[in-house]
């Protein structure tokens, strides 16, 4: 970002404008490839084929859908909260693409290296919430409200052990600048977070069931966060029919579940840059430098958000008390017990 | 933007109302939600008025007969007793031969005919897989209604084969018309017994393979076990039949019981309920009374394709089907329960009266008992473990 | 087990059943497909596939057993006599065909596909075929007309019919006339029965007679 310094009030614009854009370019990108993954996964863990007939292997079929859903009709039912009910999808997408800021594409790739930037993506990601709320309540479907509480009990719940898997990460490296955590990872897999980070060995192997664990309750509470299953229950389909976006259909509705998909990488990428080495090559030096950290950034990501995938299609949903248990009485504690831990480890 | 009623101010003291902190009483709402009749998870199309307090069930009201297609006054209409059974497979489209066969049995016992030894057997083995097609149909849906969505296409494929199999024997692939009075409308064809066996050894795996994947699922086991407990005296008071009253640990089965067809001859032996994951009776053990209950039918189908014999597929019976005057009320062990059709004949060629006891309606019925108390989410869970066919509960 | 046992054993249970669970999903997706592509590839329909009727008008000899036996009155036949003189030819097991058919509609959808109206069928012209893609935007379409007689062949064989039967009214007329004439000759004369009937009494043997040649022959 310091090359564009000297621009003037318009270039500075522009270049702002342009910048804050390529996340967009991004995250629709990877939706059409993750909702093509997705569809593919599901179908051939099922012994099925899904899309065949849109070019090969019917990869073109996420654009054929893109171009459906443009051109529906907007429905936008009487008893609805008109207001509420037009904003709520632009909310939810802005709560997600907001977060995309700060996420550490590569080296030289950041949309705003703020030093607060873990602090950053959890608090505005939270927007999210209050988006859901506003279609669960604008939508006049009780259906829709029970999604939207729903949602908004879980997504709080589980906001505490995502910050405090984030606050291990950044015991251990003394940075909430997510650049500053991927540096800290440097030189290959072994000095990740998830198996100790660069520290001195003994340290290391007194760290790294801790760090694991943290790893994993981070990944689960991340699950619960972007609503996908066995935590998907704002949108549980055999429950609440389609949850909040109920009403929803068209434009709107793909908004929702482009934020979805959105969410998913992003949640990925947070785990990926506290834990997983950034966008920092797993082989030391080789292959690494800005292109290539991206590359090995995005694949990370893609392994997670596959996981997300292949979860889905495997497990049955919880219900809301188990819910909460989960959050509250497992991932919890297990994290305070890890906060300890590696606090006293570190002291060492 | 959700409406509430006024209510009378006796409402406050409602054990649902909330005592803030100051002492003062919070209004709280009890809310009204039609599930159904377009929900994904009614199976066709029940509608259940719930009455909610948060996602607490108060009240569960089912309304049904949205698929009322006044299948008993059509059976008074025909010309002739054959002319029924079309009618009866159209009852519980998930299980078209067992409700045949209960409709059959009645009017060949008000003929007195007697069966030769290979129809009998080959309805034992046709009734078996249809109860393995119903079942995983059963189980697949509920593995939905839990949020499972992979086990349910595992399981249709399975059921796929066992439809190839009836479509190959009689043409059709869910409503057979296969069980014809007398007898059968085909024999097997010669290449049936081979393919039968083939899928007896292939399913056997295919059951341990769906347990592991759904069944002990910790996930699964924690949203069932202990919930829509259905005790025995209530399973007993509500005439619960089938996999309903099983999984309460009621040891009755019609084709132990009350045997018709061969299955006396045949080894095999009604599966209970034990709550081994919690209470007897819970949503949890139906399902896993349904599940056991497949590996006993591919035990009876194997038992019964060894004792195959040769033999005609069609017995003497009279050319114009009319039964003496009477009555009759002959039952069946069908997927869902005991459904038993009751015939009046008047000595004319059609009968004077049909009524179908259909167990669906009958399990139906008990919903709003045990699903009381339960979450939404639970009360999703206790209709799929009914297992109903609203083609049956509606007729 | 403890309380404390109890909740670490069912972390360890979740854990372990997910893994299981996540296994089995994994294997499945290496497995082939069994689905097919459909409308590039057809599963090969069984010998006795059920699907949508065809009838052999040549063979149909009128009978109107299959529409006796259809639950759902789907099958509309009507005959036409046919009269003596017209040979309609023979079916191809054998059978007379004694009556047109004008008219052999099967509203396909209604047709609940139970295959009972096959096995009635006397010279077996009824059958299922393993045709199941026959989908149209019109449900009058789904009417399907099987007989092959033109509205002239129709007209000319109600025509013929009617003729015949005129004639055969009228001969049956004829003939009442003339039993009556004879009978109307017969009963007043009968009271004077006794003592003037030679000459009818000898004339109405005759008659009959004359009619049937089998009866000489039998005396």
């Amino acid at each position: 970002m310091e090359a564009f310094q000297n621009l003037g009030f318009w270039g500075t614009l522009l270049v702002t404008v342009v910048l804050s854009a390529l996340p967009l370019v991004f995250i629709l990108l990877y939706a059409l490839v993750t909702i093509y993954l997705e569809m593919k996964v599901a179908a051939h863990m099922q012994d099925r084929l899904a899309y065949m007939r849109t070019g090969w292997h019917g990869v073109l079929q996420p654009i054929a859908d893109f171009i459906k859903l443009l051109q529906k009709e907007d429905i936008i039912s009487v008893a609805a909260d008109k207001k509420l009910f037009i904003l709520a999808p632009y909310i939810v997408f802005m709560g997600t693409y907001g977060a995309y800021a700060a996420i550490p594409f590569s080296s030289i790739f950041i949309g705003a290296n703020i030093d607060l930037g873990a602090f950053f993506i959890i608090g505005v990601s939270s927007l999210v919430v209050v988006g859901i709320l506003m279609a669960g309540w604008a939508s006049n479907n009780k259906w829709s409200i029970f999604g939207a509480v729903r949602s908004a009990a879980q997504m709080v719940s589980y906001e505490i052990p995502t910050a405090l898997a984030v606050l291990i990460a950044v015991m251990i490296t003394g940075s909430l600048n997510l650049q500053d955590v991927t540096k800290f990872q440097a030189g290959g897999i072994q000095n990740w977070l998830i198996f100790g980070g660069p520290l001195p060995l003994l340290q290391k192997i007194l760290i790294t069931p801790f760090t694991v664990i943290t790893f994993l309750v981070l990944f689960v509470a991340s699950l619960a966060e972007v609503n996908r299953t066995p935590f998907d229950l704002p949108e549980a389909e055999s429950e609440l029919v389609q949850g909040f976006f109920t009403e929803y259909s068209g434009m709107r509705w793909a908004l929702f579940y482009v934020a979805e998909y959105a969410n998913m990488f992003l949640v990925s990428a947070v785990a990926v840059a506290l834990f997983l080495g950034g966008w920092e090559s797993p082989f030391g030096s080789f292959l690494s430098g800005p292109i290539w950290g991206m590359f090995w950034f995005v694949i990370k990501g893609m392994v997670l958000v596959f996981l997300q995938i292949w979860l889905r299609w495997t497990l049955p949903r919880l219900r809301v008390d188990q819910l909460m248990y989960t959050s509250w009485k497992v991932l919890t504690p297990f994290l305070f017990v890890c906060i300890i831990a590696i606090g006293l480890i570190l002291v060492l | 933007m959700i409406e509430t009623k006024t209510l009378p101010t006796e409402y406050v003291t409602h054990p649902g109302a909330i005592k803030s902190s100051s002492g003062k009483t919070l209004r709280t709402d009890e809310m009204i939600i039609n599930m159904g009749p377009q929900h994904p998870s009614t199976h066709g199309v029940l509608r259940l008025e719930i009455v909610v307090d948060g996602e607490i069930i108060v009240d569960v009201i089912p309304h049904i007969g949205y698929l009322h297609r006044c299948f008993e006054k059509h059976a008074e209409h025909m010309t002739n007793y054959q002319q029924v059974i079309p009618y009866c497979d159209r009852l519980d489209y998930c299980a078209a031969i067992n409700e045949e066969h209960s409709y059959v049995l009645a009017v060949e016992r008000m003929l007195k005919i007697e069966l030769p030894e290979r129809v009998e057997y080959i309805r034992v083995i046709m009734a078996e897989l249809q109860r393995i097609a119903s079942h995983l149909i059963a189980v697949g849906t509920f593995g939905i209604d839990a949020g499972a969505f992979t086990p349910f296409l595992y399981a249709f494929h399975d059921r796929e084969l066992i439809l190839s199999l009836f479509e190959m024997t009689c043409g059709a692939r869910l409503l057979y018309n296969y069980f014809w009075i007398g007898g059968l409308s085909h024999d097997l064809p010669p290449q049936f017994v081979g393919k039968a066996k083939e899928f007896c050894t292939y399913f056997k795996p295919r059951i341990k393979e769906f347990n592991d994947l759904l069944t002990y699922n910790e996930i699964f086991i924690k949203r069932t076990a202990n919930v829509g407990v259905l005790p025995k005296d209530v399973a007993i008071n509500y005439a619960c039949s089938g996999p309903m009253l099983r999984g309460s640990g009621i040891n009755w089965d019609l084709r132990r019981d009350d045997p018709y067809s061969v299955y006396h001859k045949i080894e095999w032996e009604p599966k209970v309920g034990k709550g081994e994951m919690g209470t007897v009776g819970d949503v949890w053990d139906r399902h896993i009374v349904r599940m056991c209950e497949m590996e006993e039918s591919v035990k009876i189908i194997e038992q019964a394709l060894a004792a195959l014999p040769e033999g005609n597929v069609q017995a003497a019976i009279p050319k114009r089907i009319r039964p003496d005057a009477g009555e009759i009320y002959a039952r069946t062990e069908t997927p869902r329960g005991e459904l038993g059709f009751y015939i009046i004949s008047d000595g004319s060629s059609t009968p004077y009266r049909v009524k179908g006891r259909a167990p669906a309606f009958v399990n139906l019925s008990v919903l709003p008992d045990i699903s009381r108390g339960g979450m939404i989410a639970d009360l999703v869970l206790i209709a799929g473990s009914v297992d109903i066919v609203l083609g049956q509960v509606d007729r | 087990m403890t309380a404390v046992g109890i909740y670490f054993n069912n972390i360890w249970l979740a854990l372990s059943s997910i893994a299981i669970g996540m296994r089995i999903t994994i294997s499945h997706l290496f497995v082939r497909s069994v689905t097919t592509q459909y409308p590039d590839v057809k599963l090969k329909m069984p010998e006795r596939a059920r699907n949508r009727l065809y009838v052999n008008i040549d063979d149909c000899i009128g009978c109107d057993q299959c529409s006796m036996a259809c639950p759902v009155d789907c099958i509309t036949i009507e005959t036409i006599k046919s009269t003596p003189d017209q040979d309609l030819g023979t079916t191809s097991t054998g059978q007379k065909k004694r009556l047109h058919v004008p008219v052999f509609d099967i509203d396909i959808a209604k047709c609940c596909y139970c295959g009972l109206c096959v096995p009635p069928c006397p010279t077996e012209c009824i059958v299922m075929t393993d045709v199941y893609e026959f989908s149209e935007f019109d449900r009058k379409n789904l009417i399907y007309n099987f007989s092959v007689m033109t509205p002239r062949d129709i007209e000319q064989a109600r025509a013929k019919l009617k003729k015949a039967e005129e004639e055969a009214a009228a001969k049956k007329a004829a003939a009442a006339a003339a039993a009556a004439a004879a009978k109307a000759a017969a009963l007043p004369a009968a009271p004077p029965a006794e003592k003037p009937a030679g000459a009818p009494q000898s004339q109405q043997p005759s008659t009959p007679a004359s009619d049937s040649p089998g009866q000489p022959g039998k005396s």
